[in-house]
């Protein structure tokens, strides 16, 4: 099994942050994983994306290349990664944040207003963990306490908060077409 | 050694990028001294060092520059601690002065070069292996230095381990060569056990500074490596760039001292090339054809021979985990039996030539060539093995 | 200061095997060598736990002669491999024989930022207006008009004051003499080696053999004289600002002694209280 993720949205948002967290908990449930990012320039602004491989065997190749699992967080990560998902693959989006959602090919769509529920729990910059809440709860990869103790491990502060918006993402995540 | 930094890190898994694991090396190697200025992708491990050297009672200092940062490495080396300094393209040009004078008056340090697209500025936040010949070219004169390139961050600590240990015992510069995609990834890490940390002799002389010879040869056992004592216990050891004798004292119009110092400074280490020369072989036997990789290629080169042995392709793969000195010798006992070598770089063609050189006419030798950032796709190598004709 | 016979310092402090010495006739810089290890006789300093550190250039070959650990480097980066010589060992003595060249030109930014850090190091720069070793080329503290192999028409760029730079940064002892005043200098680099922190001597020293034969200055002695005239002590120079007059002439004596904490110690206290 090996299965590649890719996040995709603006800097600013904890885009490679959640990243790490998915490969921490990876590695945590027993999984080789590796993280890789790119993004420009900018501290904030600008766009942001975050990989991770994770497999039961060793990893080569340290890139996605057709990634199984998308998670979307800006229009102009939707237009040019949504795409790159593999045939069937899952893609989780905020739909707020992508007006235009028209997508051809053979996608699993989830929407999640990860955005929203965050402002809602008091700040929108944990909009990233609620993604990560909304993708442990339908990809059914890495278990939710290895999730959660990844979260406790790389975000020590304000980690009541960042426990709710994760299980908000686990309670609002919408299948849309499976 | 281990257990303090474990105790003091809070645990021993971690999942971290390449660059910091060279920070976990160094401390587990016992570096008392870092030297650094920031430089895209190499700052994390100024910022590593940062954190945890202060809280080891151990020097970390951000200089003027990187010619100041090798420069007082290589004074913190001269005290008889472990030292070490990061960088990128830009620095590491600037320090190459510094490093071939490291290289003559026999100081061992570690240099991390997180390799970024060349040259000039170029491209600070990608990838690139455009530094492979000036690792080991660029500084002027005749010389031999020792390179690593690690493929994954495991590796990378493990290496950066390794690496002060050879500067220790062949008294040499090591240069850790990895790339802004290794130093940016994150990959699971365990710290390892490490022994066999050196103790410096700290015991004061009463030979007389006439006598004292520094650079004497055959100190240790048909070895050219000199009996080298740190300063502060009265050996009153002189250290020069000049050429210089036994002694250490300038000779620098002799023909005879400079030639008996340059190739003794070559052959302490190519003198035993096999205990330094490290790499991996995967499918070798039958290979008609060969990959040779070195550094975070070797991830999709591995990946490529897979598919082509599902395939029936009779190809191989070596990865070289030493990429200095070169070994001519083995290299060439390794291709023996193929008609063709694929070389992917993350350059235009830098490593090919010695491979070139050692298999002579008779074998095809082909560079897999990637310049811009993005490292090879497994597929991008697998056509070229493909397209080989016997 | 000590009479002691130069045969003496000699037999105390001299490498044997490394003699004759490559200074010309006249030439300055021995004379400062023999102020410097005076000062390390009368303070009774450990030369076995002191360290010489140079760069390139006719001043930078002192350590050579000196019987005790001493690190020849590169041109302009002795302050730079001095930094980690003293940062790794704080217990050893660290002193910097630089030349106006090796010092206030290729390694003007290391000079400073030691400055700016405060690294306890003894720093003595021996001014001769010239690159000596190269054959006579300008340098930065070549004075305006002056000739030199690369201003055969005289010099057309303003010279840096290199203690004036020092004090200006903030370094906590500052003293500039001239070979003519041995006491003082002696003095100087006593308490230069005294101080905590980044100490800086200047001592003005005559070339006569390119500096001098170039700008047609006359014998070592003259040179000598010359340098004497040319200078004016920092207590009568106040004296005159006070009067509201000015001169040309360069300003010598201890022009900073104050106390400010060490990189070295502030980095040690550092790490205890992150413990």
């Amino acid at each position: 099994m090996k299965t590649g993720i890719r996040i995709s949205g603006f800097g600013g948002q904890g885009i490679v942050l959640s990243g790490v967290i998915v490969g921490k908990a990876a590695v945590l449930n027993g999984f080789n994983a590796v993280q890789t990012q790119s993004y420009g320039p900018e501290a904030r602004g600008g766009s942001s994306r975050s990989e991770i491989v994770i497999s039961d065997e060793e990893i080569d190749y340290p890139k996605v290349e057709s990634a199984s699992i998308s998670i979307i967080m800006s229009q102009e990560a939707f237009s040019k990664y949504a795409p790159m998902t593999e045939n069937q693959g899952i893609i989780i989006y905020d739909p707020e944040l992508i007006p235009d959602k028209k997508i051809g090919g053979n996608f699993k769509l989830a929407e999640l207003n990860a955005t929203r529920i965050a402002s809602e729990l008091g700040t929108k910059i944990v909009a990233n963990i609620v993604m990560l809440g909304g993708f442990c709860e339908i990809c059914d990869i890495i278990s939710k306490g290895s999730m959660k103790d990844s979260i406790k491990d790389s975000i020590p502060k304000m980690l009541d908060l960042n426990i709710s918006a994760f299980e908000s993402g686990m309670e609002n995540i919408k299948k849309i077409n499976w | 050694m281990t257990n303090e930094i474990i105790r003091l890190v809070g645990k021993k898994d971690l999942f971290i990028q390449g660059d910091e694991a060279t920070v976990y090396g160094a401390l587990l190697a016992d570096c008392k001294f870092f030297a650094g200025y920031p430089i895209t992708p190499a700052t994390e491990v100024a910022e590593g060092m940062a954190i945890w050297m202060p809280k080891l009672g151990r020097v970390c200092v951000q200089m003027e520059d990187e010619i100041a940062s090798i420069a007082a490495v290589i004074g913190a080396s001269c005290t008889g601690v472990r030292a070490m300094t990061a960088t990128s393209g830009p620095g590491f040009s600037l320090m190459q002065e510094c490093i071939g004078y490291a290289c003559m008056a026999e100081t061992p340090c570690v240099i991390v070069n997180v390799q970024r697209g060349g040259p000039s500025t170029g491209q600070p936040t990608e990838a690139a292996q455009g530094d492979i010949m000036q690792t080991m070219w660029g500084t002027h004169g005749d010389h031999q230095i020792i390179a690593l390139a690690p493929k994954s961050v495991q590796e990378t600590l493990d290496l950066t381990i390794e690496a002060f240990n050879l500067s220790d015992d062949y008294r040499v510069p090591v240069v850790v060569l990895l790339d802004a995609e290794l130093g940016h990834m994150r990959e699971k890490v365990v710290l390892p056990e490490v022994k066999n940390i050196k103790v410096e002799e700290k015991i004061k002389s009463n030979i007389e500074s006439d006598n004292f010879k520094p650079y004497r040869k055959h100190f240790k056992k048909s070895s050219k490596i000199p009996n080298f004592k740190h300063f502060g216990l009265g050996y009153k050891t002189y250290i020069t760039g000049l050429t210089h004798d036994e002694r250490g004292f300038p000779v620098t119009t002799s023909a005879e001292v400079h030639e008996d110092l340059v190739t003794r400074l070559i052959d302490k280490i190519l003198d035993d090339i096999d205990n330094v020369w490290y790499y991996e072989d995967y499918l070798i036997d039958d290979a008609e054809i060969m990959v040779i990789s070195y550094g975070i290629t070797s991830r999709p080169a591995a990946s490529a021979v897979k598919m082509a042995r599902e395939k029936g392709i009779k190809v191989g793969h070596i990865r070289l985990i030493t990429i200095w000195p070169f070994n001519y010798e083995k290299i060439k006992e390794l291709l023996k039996n193929v008609h063709t070598v694929i070389v992917p770089e993350m350059n235009l063609g830098q490593m090919i030539h010695p491979i070139r050189e050692v298999v002579g006419k008779d074998v095809k030798v082909i560079l897999a060539p990637r310049i811009g950032g993005a490292i090879h796709s497994p597929k991008e190598i697998f056509k070229y093995i493909g397209e080989v004709k016997p | 200061m000590s009479f002691i016979s130069n045969k003496k310092i000699i037999e105390k402090y001299l490498r044997k095997g490394m003699f004759p010495t490559i200074f010309c006739t006249g030439c300055g810089i021995g004379g400062v060598m023999n102020f410097t290890l005076r000062a390390i006789y009368d303070l009774n300093i450990d030369i076995d736990t002191t360290v010489f550190v140079s760069g390139i250039g006719c001043s930078s070959r002192v350590p050579g002669y000196i019987d005790s650990d001493g690190l020849h480097t590169l041109h302009g980066r002795a302050i730079a491999y001095a930094t980690g010589v003293k940062l790794a060992n704080p217990n050893l003595n660290v002193i910097v024989f630089t030349g106006d060249g090796d010092c206030g030109a290729i390694g003007g930014n290391h000079f400073l930022h030691a400055i700016r850090r405060n690294v306890d190091l003894t720093v003595i720069s021996i001014n001769n207006f010239i690159y000596g070793m190269t054959g006579g080329q300008v340098a930065p503290t070549t004075p305006i008009k002056s000739k030199t192999s690369t201003t055969p028409y005289g010099n057309i760029e303003y010279p840096f004051d290199l203690s004036i730079l020092a004090k200006v940064i903030g370094a906590p002892y500052v003293a500039r003499w001239t070979t003519a005043h041995p006491g003082q200098c002696i003095s100087s680099i006593k308490n230069a080696l005294q101080k905590p922190g980044f100490s800086f001597v200047e001592v003005l020293s005559p070339c006569p053999t390119f500096y001098g034969r170039l700008n047609k200055m006359g014998t070592a002695l003259d040179m000598t004289k010359h340098l004497k005239e040319s200078t004016i002590n920092v207590k009568l120079y106040e004296k005159i600002l006070a009067e509201g007059n000015t001169t040309d002439k360069m300003v010598i004596g201890e022009l900073v002694n104050t106390d400010k904490e060490d990189f070295g110690t502030k980095y040690k206290r550092f790490c205890g209280e992150l413990k």
